[in-house]
This record gives structure tokens, C-alpha cells and sequence, in this order.
């Protein structure tokens, strides 16, 4: 996590929208304490139960403190062989703690992830209400690194701040405890465990935060080289480069190498140094009380108790370097968290019937130091009218079709429909005039009915199988019916079938303008010839607007649009195809 | 499943023959630490039997500091070698798989398989970090300590050292045992956990495609919904799982518990001394700690298990298949294909080929995709092997040829050149990193890049690649183009794009192209009639055979 926050994720595969970053969170723009205090407010509501979990927590490690000085006191007292009533109390003790704290345990670890996992609920229901006023996030990895963000969420509560507050609470205890016992003593131990529970935490966690800092860019570095080397590997085969990449590669490998063994000797100092002191404040405790002439018994087990403490304290440290570590996250959660609605909503209802779309000098930017994704698009649409635009992957087809739903806005230029920007038209049932079967079509892992569903709530089976048979899946459907379930993704049906469902849902919804994006991908020729003339028969003197990278069964088209580098390079009627050889 | 839960992977000394030095500096270490510990326990009671009689002893006190110290760095030693080796198995796992790529070759890199050795080599195989340093140390300790804490108890008190002999198999035992239980009764419970853990990543990859049919807001509910029901499901869950934790932390209580109370009661009875029942008290937990915290962190250190094994898995698959000989390779000459079959597992791309090129021939290939045309290049640039047949450069078995001297005489066009991460001229000069640079801007301007250049807020030192400026399809093909020119290789090997639709310079790039296969012997993957003119025969492949067209 902690490199994630920093690192690029070289990983991605380029995709037909390159670096769409609009809907990633960087996560640099709120500070540490007011991201910590977001993310906490989500706590409140359930903040007696987290009491709850904190005192339980803090009562196992009291009883795990306690087993020890008890012990030690049954000892140090049965030495001077006093009768054995003397030791009963103490006996019990030791017994009921033995059991108690494990019993505690267990009670803690349920209570606090009781809590934390209905904190999360809340959190996982605001964040994705916040994501859809976002556009979207283009990148698989991008996505699953918001779940690992959100899982954050709950190391903090369970691996930071309870242990922190139990060891917190404790030391209070202890400190309070010696203080009836002697004031002097109490400091000594007071200031000990500064040290070890304060000092030393505060500093592994500077050194986890600095640790991670030096280590980002050099992951992200040899990531870059891993991905030329493996991706660019014939490349490198055919021109004999190959000796000179992978010797950059090793040298950042190495460097890698040689920056964690470093910083993995400084924190296991910070370890080895509160292991050593933690001895030294329970000598200095129980020389300290010597001093003050505190009675024998109760030297040894004021010794033995701060120890216990004293390794308490380091599991400080380990909740002070998941913390440091968790920070990048905590941050892209808050930032997702405090947003507010981006372009909110226009009020004008979506035009029923027909619509006339229009895009000029239509220009959009992903990055400020890249190319344009699309430069200066013009395209009419008026009722009726089909479109297919034509290029290679990265040309742009898949932002111009995200303009039209509305998904992405546009940089330069403008999108109208009849006469007025998109923008001012209500989003949500712009879907109504605009949609359907788009680059990033997702099934979700539920039965084919529901996943058809979406596209028109109230449709009856009938309407359902129906816009399966155009889409060419009418006998898959026969077969299995509609409640079978397609798995994560559709994982469960062929690359064919899956794309045939999601075009079905687009034929479902039958908007005023249908966009499809590669329909056909994955079907054999035959097949996508078929199916293509369906959908588009369906369709009537409806528009459409196709993206492809066939070249066939274009003829039906009134109007062909070729783009290359974000650009228009040709535009043509329906000759353009038989000209070009298709 | 099975291979990737024990606790340690012996293919590791295999592979990274240095980490045997290093496991035998843990077992070493590890026994000093046990050392360590039972000598600042003895001390330390010592200290405390005498401050029970309100003596000082110095000399206790002195001792057990030291021996703490000495534990402490001890400890931390052990830690440091540990991420040594992390770090140093993760570099040598990463030479190595990286190597394997360029033992075998781009063909052997089937799309899948690339994608999965570029995440595991870059952050796959971070996750050894927990493993090395979180749980390898207390295995170590784990049996170290024991068997320092049974030999002092042993001398110290020989009913105490029987009684944590006793429990002590009980945490890896009762870890065994519960952990099976627990996936036992659990597993239908699992099965519907992942399904709904997974719903929070299914609707937000699918929230495009709810805003898309305008359902998005109707989904908020449903989110909450899910997660809420996810937790109850995952409570039932954890109040079994948890039941691991609490016996192991029983199994360390109680044994505390379990020693202290008789050996109080001989105490009473002045059947020992107190430096004996200090010593008993203080070294009982320590004889659990280590166990318990490799129980504990076992589960987080199972990722890192996984890559490894992941890699293992990649590193044998990789096994052997070396390409290529050590013969120098001629130059010029025919080059006859004879008899050529290369079949995959489900295809057959080539079906017994037979094709001569005679140095000066240009042979253009044309027919259909996926006919056989790109698998007849891939031959020839030594990424695909003949399933049978062979093929022979001026008599010799390419196959006994040294690949990277045979490379040196080839200018590869590919149809999607790779962008490196370096500058453009770089990436033009792949191969001749010390091209001069006057060659390299020459080069440029033949493939008809000038304008592209120029067009670069640095121009040839603008870098491309991750993280860099993209170029679009028909910028790549004039950056293969340029390779080639600079390169000026005798035998040239190119794939013309089926869809460059690049009007606007698609005649300066033909140009440029025909002067680029000028005058040297070349195989020509055509889809343009300017580039079948340049032939001098063509060559139509279909459904892996090879029709000789006559040419007007």
C-alpha cells in the first residue's frame, strides 16, 4: 500500500482511452490529520461500541500484565513461607487472569471488528455514491486499488488505534498504580515508558514514512523496466538491445536491493533499542524503589510489571509503522470522502422522441503534458442518422462515443443536443436519449435477467429474450434460461456469449441514439455480420452510431469517420468503404 | 494449495543458492538468541530474589542488562538477514525470470503470460517482505528458544521443564487442528464471503455501465445493503476462527498459571530457592512468544508464499529450450525453407512450407490474416522454431546458428513497435546505443519522422513510453521504419499494418518505405498495392501454405 500511494502503475494496460485519470484519486490533496479526522467521523455514530472494543482490548493486556505480577507476587511472598492462606487470593488471581485474558482476547477481537466492519459498511455506501458523480475510472488496477484503500480503513481502527489506546490506557493504569506506591518511582517508570510507548513509535514511524518515500520511485522505476523488457522483448530480441535493458533493469534491482537492506537495519534498531531499554527502565524502577524503601515483594513486582509494559510498548511500534504505511490510503479515501458532487446535475428533461446531436471542434485532454485524446471533432447526428467511425486503438473512437453519453466533458469545443449543451440536461435519464453498449461494458455477477434488467427495469421476459434473439443469443437464452448466473464479469459464459448479453442490454434500453462499441468483438465474421444487420434492422430509421474496426457491412452507413491520433483524418459517405477495399 | 502452506519452500535453496549461507546464519543466530534469553532470565531472577531480601546485586543486574542487549541485537540481527535475503531473493527472482524471457524468446511470451511475469516481477514480489521478516525470524526462534528454555527449566526445575514439554506441541497442534475445524465448518461460509467481499469491486467496476442505463443512484442502497450483509456473514465467520487465537493465548496463559502456582507451593514448602522459581516464571511464556507470533503472522505471510511459488512455477516452465547455437552465421546466401511445419497446441500456423529467398529478392507475402504470414517472419527472426523441417541460411541450420550475430544481419519493421521507456532517439538507436547522433536524426528524417520530431517539445529527446508521450499508430510504424534504416541490415523483414489509415502522410511513409527495401534482400508482409510493385515475387499464404503468384 504504502508504495501505491506514491508509485505509478506501470502495469495498466494501455488502453483505447490512455491514462484516463479523471476518475483516480492521487490522494495528495488532504493533509494527514484532516484525512485521519474524515475518515474517523464515520466512527462516531458507532463510537460506544469502539469503547467498547478499546476497553476490552486494554483490559487483555492489563490481565496479561497483571498474570505476571501476580505471579511475581505469589513468588516473592512464598519465599518468606507464610501460611498458605496468605497465597490463596493470589492463586485465584493468577488462575482468573491465565483464563481471563485469553477470554478478553477473544471478546476484543469480535467487538472491534464488529464495529470496524459496520463502519466500513458505511464508508464503502459513501464512497460509491461519491463515484458517481465522478467520471469514471478507467483501469482495472486503479479499481482494486480503491478496495485495498477502503480495506484501510479498517487496519487503522484494528491495528492502530485500538492497540494505542489499550497500550494508552494501560500505561495510565500502571503509571497510577506506582504512583499509590511511590511518587518517585512512578516517574522513573512514567518517563521509561515515554521513551519506549512515545519516542521510539514516533520514530519508526518517520522512518517507515521516509523508507517508503526513497522506495516508490525506485518500484516504479524497475516496474518500467519490467514492462519494457517482457512487453518490449521481441523488439529487444531482433535488434540484440536486450544485454543493455536488462543491465539497467538489474542496476535498478539492486539499488532496490540495497536501499531495503538499509532501511531494514535502521528499524530493526528502533526495535532492538526499545527491547534493551525496556530492561533498563525496570532495573532503574526497581533500584529507584529500593531507594525509596519500598517493601521487598513489591520490588520484584514492580520489575516484572514494567517489563510486561515495556513490551507492550513495542507493539507500539508496530502500529505506529502500519500507520505511517497506511497513510497514502487513508488519504484517497478522505479525498473520495469530502468530495462534493462534481458537475452537478443539469434540470432540463431529456427530449422524448427524437434528439439532435451535434459535436463542434469538439477537444479532449487526459493529461496536460500528452497529446489530446480527440482534436477538433465535428459531427452531426440529426434523428435517424448512423455513423460508424473507423481507426486504430488509441484513435480516440472510445472518448468521442464517451462524450456523447455525457460520461467524460469536453475540454474545447462543445456537445449539443437540440441547440443546448448536454451538460444542462438531467444525467441521470440522459441514458434515455443516449446509450449503449460501451468500451467498458461490465456484467455483474448476478443472473442474466438482472443483468438485462438494468438496461429497462420494467421489462417483461417476453421484451428480455426478444433483445436476446436480435443480439443473436435467442438460442443460448432457449437453452438456459434467464436465471442462470454469468459469474464475476461474465466469467462464466464464452468471450461470445458475454458479448452478445451486453449487447442485448443495449438493444434492451433502445434509446434515441444507439452507441456501439466494438459489438461484435469476439464473434466470428459470419457471425458478427448477422448479428450486426439485426441490431441495425432492429433499429429502424433510428440512429446509430458504430465503433469498429471492421470494414465490412459498413455500407449501411450514411456517414464514415476515420480517426487516427485523436484526430479526424477522413471522413466519408458510404462509397468511402468500397474505395478503401473493405 | 497444499504446496504453498508449509512454511518453508525448499525450491528456494535451489534457486537462490545464496540463501543456504543465510539460513544457516538464522539457525546460528537463532541459537544465540536462545542463548540471550535464558541467561537474562537466570540473571534478572537472581536480581530479583536479592531485591526480594532488599539486596543489589550489581553483578545480576549487569548481566541480565547485557544478555537483554545482546538479545535485543541479537533479535535485530536476525531480522537484518532476513530482509538481506528478501532483498536478495527477490533481485536474483527477478534476474531470473527476466532472463528466462530472453532465454525464450518473444514467442514463448503468450499474451497471458506476459502480463502476469511483468506484475509479478515488478510488485508480486514485494509480498516477500512479510514473509522473510515477519515469520521466517520466529520460526527460527521457534525452535531455538524451546529448546534453550527446556534445557534451563530441565536444571532448574524439572517439574516445570515436563509441564511446558507437555503444552507446548499443543499450539501447533491446537493451531492445526482449529485452523482445519475452522475451514471445515467454515468453507460454505468462505465461499459466500469472497462472493460478497467481491460485490463492493463488481458495482464499482460496473458503475460505468449503471450510469450508462442511469441506474447508479438506485445502487447506493444496494451497496449498503451488501456490505451490511457481508459483515453479519463475516462475523459468523470470525466467532469460529477466532477460537484459534483464543487457544493459542489460553495454551501460553495458562502453562504461566499452570507453572507458577506449584512452584509457589514448593516455595511454601522451601523445596527450592527463589532464584529457581524466578527463573521458572520468567522463561515459561518465553518458550511460547516465538510460536505464537509465527502463528499469528503465518496468515499475512501467505501472499508472499504465493509469489514465490508463482515464480517457481514460471522459472520451471521457463526450464530449458535455450535458443539458438553457436555458429557463426554467413552472410549473405539463400535461405531455403524446407519442409516447415510450425504447429501450436490448437493450430497449425505453417503446414510443410518449402521457400527460397535469393539474396536481392524482394517476396512479398499477401493473403488473409492469421494465414501464416507473420509466422513466416517470426522464423526467420528466430522467435518461433520449426515444429518440423528446418531451415537453412547459406547451407547452415539456422537452428545451430548464434541468434544474435544471425539478428545482426536483420532490420525487423514490426506493425506495433514497442516505445521504450527512453528518449526517442534512443528508441530509434535500440541496439546501437552509440550511434552517432547526426545517424540517428538521418534516420528519423528517412523514415519520414521529421515532422514528429519537430512536432516533440524536445524533439528527439523527448521520452516516449510509460509514463511518457504516446505516439499514434502511424508515428510507431515510422519509428520502426527509422530502426531499420539506422540499423542498415542486409536482409530486411517487415510487417506492413493492415490499418494504417493515415492519410495525410501514408505517402510519405510509402516513400520512405520503398527506398528503405531499396537494394537489399527483404520478406514484405504487403497489404498496399505501392508495396507489391516494389517486389520482385509474391507470395500468397493461406491456411498455412504458400502459393507462388505470377507476377505481370
Amino acid at each position: 500500500m504504502t508504495t501505491s500511494a506514491a508509485s505509478p502503475d506501470a502495469f495498466a494496460p494501455r488502453a483505447d482511452l490512455p491514462e484516463a485519470e479523471h476518475g483516480e484519486v492521487r490522494g495528495r490533496g488532504v493533509p494527514g490529520d484532516a484525512a485521519m479526522r474524515r475518515v474517523l467521523a464515520f466512527a462516531y455514530p458507532l463510537r460506544w461500541r469502539f469503547v467498547g472494543a478499546g476497553l476490552l482490548a486494554a483490559g487483555t493486556e492489563a490481565a496479561g500484565l497483571g498474570l505476571m505480577a501476580a505471579a511475581t507476587w505469589l513468588l516473592a511472598t512464598a519465599a518468606g513461607q507464610p501460611p498458605l492462606i496468605a497465597l490463596s487470593i493470589a492463586i485465584v488471581l493468577v488462575r482468573a487472569l491465565a483464563i481471563g485474558r485469553g477470554v478478553l482476547r477473544y471478546g476484543e477481537r469480535l467487538a472491534s471488528h464488529d464495529a470496524v466492519l459496520r463502519m466500513v459498511t458505511e464508508v464503502r455506501a459513501r464512497i460509491f455514491a461519491a463515484l458517481v458523480d465522478r467520471p469514471p475510472a478507467r483501469r482495472a488496477d486503479a479499481l482494486s486499488r480503491m478496495v485495498s484503500d477502503v480495506d484501510a480503513v479498517q487496519d487503522l481502527v484494528i491495528r492502530v488505534l485500538l492497540p494505542m489506546a489499550a497500550a494508552g490506557l494501560v500505561a495510565v493504569a500502571a503509571v497510577g498504580t506506582a504512583l499509590l506506591a511511590d511518587p518517585a518511582t512512578a516517574l522513573v517508570l512514567l518517563a521509561g515508558l515515554l521513551v519506549t510507548g512515545v519516542a521510539l513509535p514516533l520514530l519508526a514511524a518517520r522512518l517507515a514514512r521516509h523508507g517508503s518515500a526513497r522506495l516508490a520511485p525506485l518500484r516504479a522505476a524497475y516496474a518500467v523496466d519490467t514492462v519494457d523488457l517482457v512487453h518490449g522483448a521481441a523488439d529487444l530480441a531482433a535488434f540484440g538491445a536486450r544485454p543493455e535493458y536488462e543491465a539497467r533493469g538489474a542496476a535498478h534491482a539492486d539499488e532496490l536491493a540495497r536501499v531495503e537492506r538499509a532501511l531494514a537495519r535502521r528499524s530493526f534498531a528502533v526495535d532492538a533499542a526499545a527491547t534493551a531499554f525496556g530492561g533498563v527502565t525496570a532495573m532503574a524502577v526497581m533500584i529507584t524503589a529500593m531507594s525509596r524503601g519500598l517493601p521487598g515483594v513489591w520490588l520484584a513486582v514492580l520489575a516484572v510489571a514494567t517489563l510486561a509494559a515495556g513490551e507492550l510498548a513495542l507493539s507500539l511500534l508496530a502500529a505506529a509503522r502500519k500507520g505511517a504505511e497506511i497513510q497514502g490510503s487513508l488519504r484517497r479515501v478522505a479525498e473520495l470522502l469530502g468530495e462534493p458532487a462534481t458537475g452537478a446535475s443539469g434540470g432540463l428533461p431529456v427530449p422524448d422522441g427524437s434528439v439532435h446531436l451535434r459535436l463542434r471542434g469538439a477537444g479532449v485532454r487526459y493529461r496536460a503534458d500528452a497529446p489530446p485524446a480527440l482534436h477538433d471533432i465535428d459531427l452531426d447526428l440529426p434523428p435517424g442518422r448512423r455513423v460508424a467511425v473507423v481507426g486504430p486503438s488509441g484513435a480516440g473512437k472510445s472518448t468521442l462515443l464517451a462524450l456523447l453519453t455525457g460520461a467524460i466533458a469536453v475540454d474545447t469545443g462543445s456537445v449539443v443536443a437540440d441547440g443546448t449543451p448536454i451538460t444542462a440536461y438531467d444525467r441521470e435519464r440522459w441514458p434515455a436519449a443516449v446509450t449503449g453498449l460501451l468500451a467498458d461494458a461490465h456484467l455483474f455477477h448476478a443472473s442474466v435477467r438482472d443483468n438485462l434488467l438494468l438496461a429497462r427495469p420494467g421489462a417483461t421476459d417476453g421484451e428480455l429474450v426478444a433483445a436476446c434473439r436480435t443480439a443473436g443469443l435467442g438460442d443460448w437464452v432457449d437453452a438456459h434460461g434467464l436465471d442462470v448466473r454469468v459469474g464475476e464479469d461474465g466469467a462464466e459464459l464464452s468471450g461470445g456469449q458475454r458479448q452478445r448479453l451486453a449487447l442485448a442490454r443495449a438493444v434492451l434500453a433502445d434509446p434515441q441514439v444507439l452507441l456501439l462499441d466494438e459489438p461484435t468483438e469476439g464473434l466470428d465474421p459470419a457471425q458478427a455480420d448477422a448479428v450486426l444487420a439485426a441490431v441495425l434492422a432492429h433499429r429502424g430509421d433510428r440512429s446509430v452510431v458504430l465503433v469498429t474496426h471492421r470494414l465490412t457491412g459498413l455500407d449501411a452507413f450514411d456517414e464514415v469517420l476515420v480517426l487516427d491520433g485523436g484526430s479526424v483524418r477522413e471522413r466519408g459517405t458510404q462509397g468511402w468503404v468500397r474505395a478503401h477495399g473493405g | 494449495m497444499d504446496s504453498v502452506a508449509r512454511p518453508f519452500d525448499p525450491r528456494l535453496l535451489r534457486q537462490v543458492p545464496s540463501t543456504r549461507r543465510d539460513v544457516v546464519l538464522l539457525g546460528v543466530l537463532g541459537a544465540a538468541v536462545a542463548i540471550a534469553v535464558v541467561t537474562a532470565a537466570a540473571a534478572l531472577a537472581r536480581a530479583l530474589a536479592a531485591a526480594v531480601e532488599l539486596r543489589l546485586d550489581p553483578a545480576a543486574i549487569t548481566v541480565f542488562l547485557l544478555a537483554l542487549a545482546a538479545r535485543a541485537a541479537l533479535t535485530s540481527g536476525l531480522g537484518v538477514v532476513a530482509a538481506r535475503m528478501a532483498a536478495t531473493v527477490k533481485a536474483s527472482l527477478r534476474a531470473d525470470l527476466l532472463g528466462a524471457v530472453g532465454r525464450r524468446g518473444p514467442g514463448w511470451l503468450a499474451g497471458q503470460r506476459a502480463g502476469e511475469l511483468a506484475t509479478l516481477t515488478g510488485r508480486g514480489l514485494d509480498a516477500l517482505d512479510g514473509y522473510f521478516t515477519g515469520y521466517l525470524p520466529q520460526l527460527v526462534l521457534g525452535v531455538t528458544v524451546p529448546v534453550g528454555v527446556l534445557a534451563m527449566l530441565a536444571f532448574a526445575d524439572l517439574a516445570s521443564a515436563v509441564i511446558v514439554l507437555v503444552t507446548l506441541p499443543l499450539i501447533p497442534i491446537f493451531g492445526i487442528l482449529v485452523g482445519w475445524q475452522t475451514r471445515v465448518a467454515t468453507e460454505r461460509q468462505w465461499r459466500r464471503l469472497s462472493m460478497l467481499g467481491g460485490h463492493f469491486l463488481d458495482m464499482l467496476s460496473g458503475l460505468p455501465t449503471l450510469k450508462a442505463f442511469g441506474r447508479a443512484r438506485a445502487q447506493v442502497a444496494a451497496v449498503r445493503e451488501m456490505a451490511d450483509r457481508h459483515r453479519e456473514a463475516t462475523m459468523r465467520t470470525l466467532r469460529i476462527a477466532f477460537l484459534s487465537a483464543l487457544v493459542l493465548e489460553l495454551v501460553g496463559t495458562i502453562s504461566v498459571a499452570l507453572v507458577a502456582v506449584p512452584v509457589g507451593l514448593r516455595l511454601l514448602g522451601g523445596g527450592m530457592t527463589l532464584a529457581a522459581a524466578f527463573t521458572v516464571l520468567l522463561l515459561t511464556p518465553e518458550a511460547y512468544a516465538p510460536l505464537r507470533a509465527a502463528g499469528t503472522k503465518f496468515h499475512a505471510s501467505m501472499e508472499g508464499l504465493t509469489a514465490l511459488d508463482q515464480a517457481f512455477t514460471l522459472l520451471a516452465a521457463a526450464d530449458g529450450g535455450s535458443a539458438g547455437g553457436a555458429r557463426t552465421a554467413p552472410r549473405g546466401g539463400p535461405i531455403e525453407l524446407r519442409g516447415v511445419t510450425v504447429a501450436y497446441e490448437r493450430t497449425t500456423a505453417l503446414r510443410d512450407v518449402d521457400l527460397t529467398v535469393r539474396p536481392g529478392e524482394r517476396i512479398a507475402l499477401v493473403g488473409p490474416s492469421g494465414g501464416g504470414k507473420s509466422t513466416l517472419l517470426n522464423l526467420l527472426l528466430g522467435f518461433t522454431t520449426p515444429t518440423a523441417g528446418r531451415i537453412l541460411v547459406d547451407g547452415t541450420d539456422l537452428a545451430e546458428l548464434d541468434l544474435d550475430g544471425w539478428r545482426r544481419q536483420l532490420g525487423w519493421v514490426p506493425q506495433r513497435a514497442h516505445l521504450f521507456a527512453d528518449t526517442l532517439a534512443a528508441n530509434i538507436a535500440l541496439g546501437t546505443p552509440d550511434a552517432p547522433r547526426e545517424s540517428i536524426a538521418q534516420a528519423a528524417r528517412a523514415a519520414a519522422l521529421g515532422p514528429v520530431v519537430d512536432a516533440l517539445p524536445q524533439g528527439l529527446d523527448t521520452v516516449l513510453g510509460e509514463r511518457g508521450h504516446g505516439l499514434s499508430s502511424g508515428e510507431r510504424q515510422r519509428l520502426a521504419l527509422a530502426r531499420a534504416f539506422l540499423r542498415d541490415a542486409p536482409l530486411l523483414l517487415l510487417d506492413e499494418p493492415t490499418a494504417r489509415l493515415d492519410a495525410a502522410s501514408e505517402q510519405a511513409v510509402v516513400s520512405s518505405t520503398l527506398s528503405l527495401v531499396e537494394g537489399r534482400t527483404a520478406l514484405l508482409v504487403a497489404h498496399r498495392p505501392a508495396l507489391l510493385a516494389a517486389a520482385t515475387r509474391v507470395v500468397r499464404v493461406d491456411q498455412g501454405t504458400l502459393h507462388e503468384l505470377v507476377t505481370a
